[in-house]
């Protein structure tokens, strides 16, 4: 099979020892980060940006794809020994894994996290490599008018998913676009939302908004609630797994990443649906029996959903060039940077890069799985850490980046004014992701709408002139009225809400 | 002759120690025993502050002794400040605590919570080191 071939080829390229070590460094990262809560792989690539601008593209993102895959292990980490996710899309492992861990099984817990994510991801990564050049080649013959849809559909989806209220969700997204605005209008070289302000006018970086948001947002955030009880975490070994564990394991994680590659591959928003809906279903599927006090299976596919909706992440962003995560925005933000136009002719622009990368998934895959079963101990270690210390570390980081990132005094400035934008997110409750979506997708529909609009002279009628594009607004106007009408019939019929709480 | 003995906690060697002289001088004294165990809490996990289960061990082998004792946990800037402002509260007549061995350098650089006890208490402090 070509594609397979291709990866092959990739693998070749993954394996020389200088993108190894890269990788390897990747994933060492990216569980410091996942295990400790509040600071993700988003951040943990936003400050890197600057750093990587010195590395090839190649190498950069294969790192960056280590810390992504590497967040979501170490966030599982966490889940089970600390009752607190370390990321949102652990939430659910956190359930069943921490009652297991306090029935003194944790080292089955964790072993069968990270064996279920060694799985998830590897077949998702595989999966990838399958559906990317395809969906790429139809994304080629795609008009701008549709791919503004996608683009338009990609927001709404996200951010009606995310998140319990769907006001604050859009209210973040609509700062996002407005962020997006600032600076030259590249079709007729006006000057939007720039105050006068030359340095404005020269649009904003991409890395002093992530970093503001994400690295100072979250550390004025924790430097205003500074002192908190410290919590009990459960002690444990080397993670390892009995031979009815196995057996309980492996059927869940392969639901689990069935279920969780398609959410990902789909522009609907991240880990968390797929992870709850896997617990539900291994919940249903193990008609309660042991569930709430630590069920094995409870763990293992939620933890293989959250994996596999992360290896499906990569099917939007390399074929279509849409991000749907945090994580994946900063990193598309980063082929920018390197002048990289991502989109559909990536994978055919930029094959090299593309299939190491994925490749490099693969082994980065692998390496956690050798890194985190030994390691396990240790990483626990990291949650007694002084706070003071890591968010000194990230406030130097974060400062270093947005100057480096133009060499200009006004970017720290602004670093400054994105910091308290993001204090005020976190202190309103607003969800940071779809203000990180609507900076960088933003920018990317409006192009495609003017192209758009151009090309139909200006007539409206040019954004609806395909049937793709019609589709694509018809679900997600769906998506936005099913929820509201579903929780409007639920109201007003409480015994079946009842029933539903109950299930 | 009553008063108050106010030992330094920590759930390890260091604290065993500092607990077990304070229980031993609360008998000769016939003083109350009251023992403290505080953070920062600027970290996720603590290890020198006492978890639910150590803590329940803690009074369980505090009510052996027949003394009459209390135990306090408490988040603070500084660890050392918190022990000395409660034995200034108390009118503390002994303030115990564990100390590590450290060398004059490692002492400069970690900074010390029994370091802060001994030079800032009103009371005279007794420090005790783990055989």
């Amino acid at each position: 099979m070509d594609n397979l071939d291709l990866l092959m080829g990739g693998l070749d390229a993954a394996l020389s020892p200088e993108n190894l070590l890269y990788a390897a460094l990747g994933v060492v990262l990216g569980t410091f980060v996942g295990v400790l809560p509040g600071i993700g792989p988003a951040m943990a690539v936003a400050l890197l940006l600057p750093v990587t601008f010195g590395l090839g593209p190649t190498q950069s993102f294969i790192m960056f794809a280590g810390i992504y895959y590497g967040g979501m292990y170490g966030g599982s980490t966490t889940s089970i020994l600390l009752n607190t996710p370390g990321e949102s899309s652990s939430v659910m492992t956190a359930l069943e894994g921490n009652k297991m861990a306090k029935k003194g099984r944790a080292a089955q817990a964790l072993a069968t996290a990270a064996i279920g994510s060694f799985v998830a991801g590897t077949i998702g990564t595989l999966l990838v490599a399958f559906f990317a050049p395809t969906l790429a080649d139809i994304g080629v013959e795609i008009g701008a008018p549709s791919y503004f849809a996608i683009v338009v559909l990609a927001m709404v989806l996200v951010t009606s998913v995310l998140g319990d209220s769907k006001l604050r969700g859009f209210i973040s997204l609509f700062l996002g676009l407005t962020i997006g605005l600032v600076g030259l209008d590249l079709n007729t070289g006006q000057a939007r939302l720039s105050f006068d302000q030359p340095l404005l006018a020269d649009r904003l970086d991409i890395v002093v908004v992530a970093v503001g948001i994400f690295a100072l947002g979250e550390a004025l955030w924790v430097a205003a609630h500074l002192r908190r009880k410290p919590l009990e975490v459960i002690p444990v070994g080397q993670p390892w797994m009995g031979r009815s564990d196995w057996r309980r394991s492996w059927k869940p994680w392969l639901r689990g990443t069935a279920l969780g590659f398609p959410f990902g591959a789909v522009p609907a928003g991240g880990a968390e649906t797929p992870t709850f809906l896997s617990y539900v279903l291994e919940r249903r599927l193990a008609k309660g029996r042991e569930f709430g006090e630590g069920a094995i299976e409870g763990v293992a596919g939620p933890e293989a959903a959250n994996n596999a909706s992360a290896a499906g992440t990569f099917v939007p962003l390399l074929a279509m060039g849409i991000p749907v995560t945090a994580t994946s925005a900063v990193m598309l933000a980063a082929l920018t940077g390197y002048g990289i136009q991502p989109g559909p002719q990536l994978m055919s622009t930029e094959s090299d890069l593309v299939w190491t990368l994925l490749a490099s998934l693969l082994l980065g895959n692998a390496l956690l799985l050798v890194l985190n079963l030994p390691l396990a101990p240790l990483w626990a270690k990291l949650l007694t850490i002084p706070r003071p210390y890591l968010y000194a570390g990230i406030l130097f980081f974060a400062s270093l980046g947005a100057y480096a990132a133009n060499l200009q005094a006004f970017d720290v400035f602004l670093l400054l004014v994105f910091g308290l934008v993001g204090l005020m997110m976190r202190r309103f409750g607003l969800p940071v992701l779809p203000l990180i979506l609507g900076v960088i997708l933003g920018p990317l529909g409006e192009t495609r709408f003017r192209e758009a609009l151009t090309i139909s002279g200006g007539e409206v009628s040019g954004l609806f002139d395909e049937a793709l594009a019609v589709v694509l607004y018809v679900i997600a106007a769906l998506a936005i009225v099913v929820p509201l009408v579903l929780g409007a019939l639920r109201r007003r019929d409480p015994a079946q809400e009842k029933e539903r709480m109950l299930v | 002759m009553t008063g108050t003995i106010v030992v330094a906690y920590t759930p390890d060697a260091f604290g065993e120690a500092a607990l077990a002289t304070g229980v031993e001088e609360a008998r000769l004294r016939g003083a109350d025993l009251l023992v403290v165990n505080g953070t920062r809490g600027d970290a996720l996990v603590d290890e020198s502050f006492a978890s639910r289960e150590e803590l329940a061990d803690l009074r369980h082998r505090l009510a052996e002794t027949g003394l009459a004792t209390e135990v306090r946990q408490a988040l603070a800037a500084d660890v050392g400040d918190l022990v000395v402002e409660i034995a200034r509260e108390r009118d503390a007549a002994l303030v115990v605590v564990g100390v590590r061995r450290r060398s004059p350098v490692g002492k400069l650089l970690m900074g010390s919570v029994s370091q802060r006890i001994l030079l800032t208490a009103d009371c005279p402090v007794l420090a005790v080191k783990p055989d």
